[in-house]
């Protein structure tokens, strides 16, 4: 099997091509590759609209579409991106795919529940796009009242219910999680052992379980005023817009780290495998992202430090949100010193590792700025924080999402992409990705306002940069759906272990088999050892 | 500060510009160094251990405990460094001098209307001294918005039914940027004025031209007869309603048995919703003026009731009770 690099026969692909024996799988990757291309038509729908808001920004004047329109445009990108692409992006598609292979486990511990996950998330993503198609939303993805409880005409009831069905496909995605890694490791895979990957996916479905059923509450608050007419949040009669605020970043601060979280844990796969070397800090980097999920919960207000909450609560939030940059910082340490005196090579995914550090690094110092309360004053709902946010959401959790991605395709499919042509996109993406965002953060300071259909003259050029940045940007991101399609039938065969890497789901054959493993595995080395790796590869590949 | 005639750094119009600013020059200059601190290793490391053949793996190192206590520590002691100091600059920036002047913004879809204490009343255009601490008590009609300086580093969000503030000492006469930074709706973007800060004597100049209306005293003291609230709120007490003289500042029993401080919030409410919090020895027979009164007549009517309480407003200028004119 392995000296002739043949795609083999058996494999989970071939295990059914009826449309039926996908849509009733149980299998946690056809699952997951359900979710990618999912979770890719959302990808392309909310870029659409970051093309409009990039055309919009061109030149000062609001001279494209409607200030109207352009209110549904960045409310939509937001909508889409957040809650039916970031938020699933990796676990669904990468931790559906790789927990149960990395821990030994046939499958994840509730098969149908999983498979239930998608349906959940097909269903709320159609109730958002059906508003969309009916004439869309224009809150802004934050839905702050009393402007989405009483102002807006437009359809906030079905694009919140939207969000709140897909967030019980992400309970369930925790859920599953926490179970699986609790109770369905192999034989010698203590939690020491875990790959990080597994450990950043234990903490993010933490506060998926816990974090999701608040924005869940709260959707529900804002659907009673709208639709029956509570006064939860009107203050008009006696409600309290304020407290809208607090319930909605109660989850969606928290929510960032379901983001970031699993892209940290890809970080550490792709810095250990292309530096053949164990990873810096084992314990440290696990714990971190332990700690980076419970601080998490406890920062919430830093985002309303100019909201009407009281100036000393304002410096405990900011002192805890502190608190949660250390841990962050850890992690990157670790990754830079797991490179010292390793093997390194620059295969695509480490390029994209390297991006990962890059932007990385920059969204969490500039989140510095934000988290200091006297600087925060100023510069609170510009384009800083468009930036900052951009930075680790997109430079961080989108490339650490590519990069994962680029990194386990061969398992997935058993198939090469293009080393050129991914090579290419790689870097197009980090430098379109830096011409478009950093320009924000200077603008930001300037002062110009976040949501901005129309803008002061003297602050074009620094706009113009952003929307020739995020041209290349978009080709950035469209490089790979060719490669990646194209590599499908033309690819060179992968093999079980193109990188030589140590994780479990490297002894499987690519593509895997239905069950994974023939056998159960038996785990007798510690993670990231790449010693009998290297004899393994001799014994097998001439 | 500009490249080519582009604007890179906005003006520094504000006392408080020069506080921000050099805290945030502290903030970038530390995160250089930690964006080196990352990059160059990591860019070394590359280089000088690219694998130059296929067996090679790297060395077998653990980790190092007293690294991980350095790199926890060093950021955890810069991180407390940068909260403090962001902590003395906001506490700053959000206790406005006594002496302050003292002035109202309202914030409505989508204008800023302005009102000074002298009676003069602009929208989207604000005139303001030079070298004087002005403090804006901040309300909106309808959504949010958020009221912002950047010229002057400041801004707060303007809540429907509450009273926030803001205050600066503006440095550099000039026009500065107001913009609107909270969304709120269609023409958020068009929610947006000038500021212009005048030398004293200007300024002088440019209240002279204004005011038709009287002070806002005056103007509230006119809604006062207008809506007959002087029929039952008479000096001697003896009214249905409680006396108005000399209460703000002061603690009154209710009749519930608690007690309430009376300050802009007791007296918004209590014309607003004026069954919540009646005074003792007095029958809840008030009406509600909730949407029957705007929020620029209710900072009037409220200043009319603060300017009888001549002792406990000390801002400045004191306005002079309604009819002495």
């Amino acid at each position: 099997m392995l000296d002739t690099l043949k795609i083999p026969e058996q494999h989970y692909l071939h295990d059914g091509h009826s449309l039926r024996s996908w849509l009733l799988t149980k299998d946690h990757k056809r699952i997951a590759i359900m979710y990618l291309m999912s979770i890719s038509v959302m990808f392309f729908i909310g870029g659409l609209f970051a093309v409009g808001i990039r055309f919009e920004l061109a030149t000062p004047q609001g001279d494209f579409v409607t200030a109207d329109t352009y209110n549904k445009f960045f409310t939509m990108h937001g909508v889409i991106m957040v809650f039916f692409f970031l938020i699933p992006s990796i676990p669904a598609v990468l931790g559906n795919f790789l927990i149960p292979p990395m821990i030994g486990a046939k499958d994840l511990a509730f098969p149908r529940l999983n498979l239930l996950s998608l349906y959940i998330y097909w269903f709320g993503s159609i109730f958002t796009i059906a508003a969309m198609v009916r004439g869309g939303v224009d809150t802004g993805w934050t839905f702050y009242t009393p402007y989405s409880a009483s102002a807006s005409n437009t359809h906030v009831v079905p694009t919140a219910l939207g969000i709140f069905i897909a967030g019980f496909s992400s309970i369930l995605t925790g859920l599953n999680f926490i179970v699986t890694i609790h109770r369905m490791r192999a034989p010698g895979m203590t939690w020491f052992r875990l790959p990080l990957f597994v450990w950043a996916h234990y903490a993010t479905s933490l506060i998926q379980v816990l974090g999701t059923p608040v924005v869940a509450i709260t959707i529900v608050m804002l659907f009673v005023e709208r639709a029956f007419g509570f006064a939860i949040f009107d203050p008009q009669r006696g409600g309290d817009p304020v407290l809208f605020q607090h319930l909605f970043w109660f989850y969606s601060h928290p929510a960032v780290y379901i983001m970031i979280l699993p892209a940290m844990g890809v970080m550490s796969e792709l810095v250990s495998t292309f530096s053949r070397k164990r990873i810096f800090g084992y314990s440290f980097v696990a714990f971190s992202s332990l700690a980076i999920a419970v601080f998490g919960f406890i920062v919430w207000a830093h985002h309303m430090f100019v909201s009407g909450i009281s100036t000393y609560a304002a410096m405990v939030f900011s002192f805890l949100s502190f608190s949660v940059a250390i841990p962050s910082a850890v992690k990157t340490f670790n990754w830079s010193a797991t490179l010292y005196k390793g093997a390194v090579s620059f295969e695509t995914p480490m390029l994209y590792a390297y991006g990962f550090l890059g932007l990385f690094a920059i969204g969490g110092l500039t989140g510095l700025f934000l988290a200091t309360l006297g600087v925060d004053v100023h510069m609170h709902d510009t384009y800083f924080v468009v930036a900052h946010f951009h930075y680790i959401m997109v430079g961080g959790a989108i490339m650490g999402y590519l990069g994962g991605l680029h990194y386990w395709w061969p398992k997935m499919t058993g198939r090469m992409y293009s080393e050129f042509f991914s090579r290419v996109s790689a870097i197009t993406v980090f430098v379109g990705f830096n011409v478009t965002f950093f320009p924000q953060f200077v603008v930001g300071y300037l002062g110009m306002p976040r949501r901005y259909h129309a803008y002061p003259d003297e602050m074009q050029v620094l706009n113009v940069m952003s929307s020739a940045g995020a041209t290349v940007l978009g080709l950035g991101y469209v490089l790979p759906v060719i490669y990646f399609l194209y590599s499908l039938k033309h690819g060179r065969v992968a093999g079980p272990n193109p990188w030589g890497a140590s994780g479990l789901e490297w002894q499987m054959q690519s593509p895997p088999l239905t069950e994974n493993f023939t056998e159960a595995p038996q785990v007798i080395h510690e993670p990231y050892e790449y010693e009998h790796i290297v004899v393994a590869k001799e014994k097998h590949l001439v | 500060m500009s490249i080519f005639g582009i604007p890179i750094f906005p003006d520094q119009a504000s006392t408080f510009a020069r506080d921000v600013d050099a805290l945030y020059f502290f903030i970038l200059a530390v995160c250089a160094f930690f964006a080196l601190a990352v990059a160059v290793p990591v860019i070394y490391f590359g280089i000088r251990y690219h694998k130059t053949h296929d067996r090679q793996i790297g060395a077998r190192i653990e980790g190092n405990l007293p690294l991980e206590l350095l790199w926890s520590v060093i950021p955890t002691i810069i991180a407390m460094v940068m909260f403090g100091w962001g902590v003395s600059v906001f506490y700053h920036l959000r206790r406005p001098p006594a002496e302050a002047l003292h002035l109202y913004a309202v914030g409505k879809q989508w204008m800023w209307k302005f009102q000074h204490m002298e009676g003069q009343r602009e929208i989207n255009e604000l005139h303001i001294p030079s070298g004087r601490p002005i403090k804006i008590t901040v309300t909106s009609e309808d959504v949010l918005h958020s009221l912002y300086f950047p010229a002057f580093r400041t801004k707060y969000d303007a809540i429907p039914g509450r009273y926030t503030e803001l205050w600066f000492e503006a440095q550099k006469p000039g026009s500065y940027h107001i913009f609107c930074t909270e969304y709120c709706g269609t023409n958020h973007s068009g929610m947006i004025g000038t500021v212009t800060v005048l030398e004293p004597a200007a300024y002088q100049e440019w209240l002279q031209g204004g005011g038709l209306e009287g002070t806002l005293a005056q103007r509230g003291a006119r809604l006062f007869n207008d809506l007959a609230c002087s029929s039952c709120h008479v000096d001697s007490g003896r009214g249905r309603g409680p006396s108005l003289k000399d209460i703000v500042g002061t603690t009154v029993e209710l009749r519930d048995g608690s007690s309430a401080t009376i300050d802009d919030a007791y007296l918004r409410e209590s014309i607003l919703n004026s069954q919540a919090k009646v005074v003792k020895g007095f029958e809840p027979l008030m009406p509600t003026f909730q949407g029957l009164i705007s929020e620029e007549n209710l900072v009037a009517l409220i200043e009319y009731v603060k300017s009888m309480s001549p002792k406990a407003t000390t801002t400045a200028p004191a306005a002079p009770p309604a009819g002495k004119k």
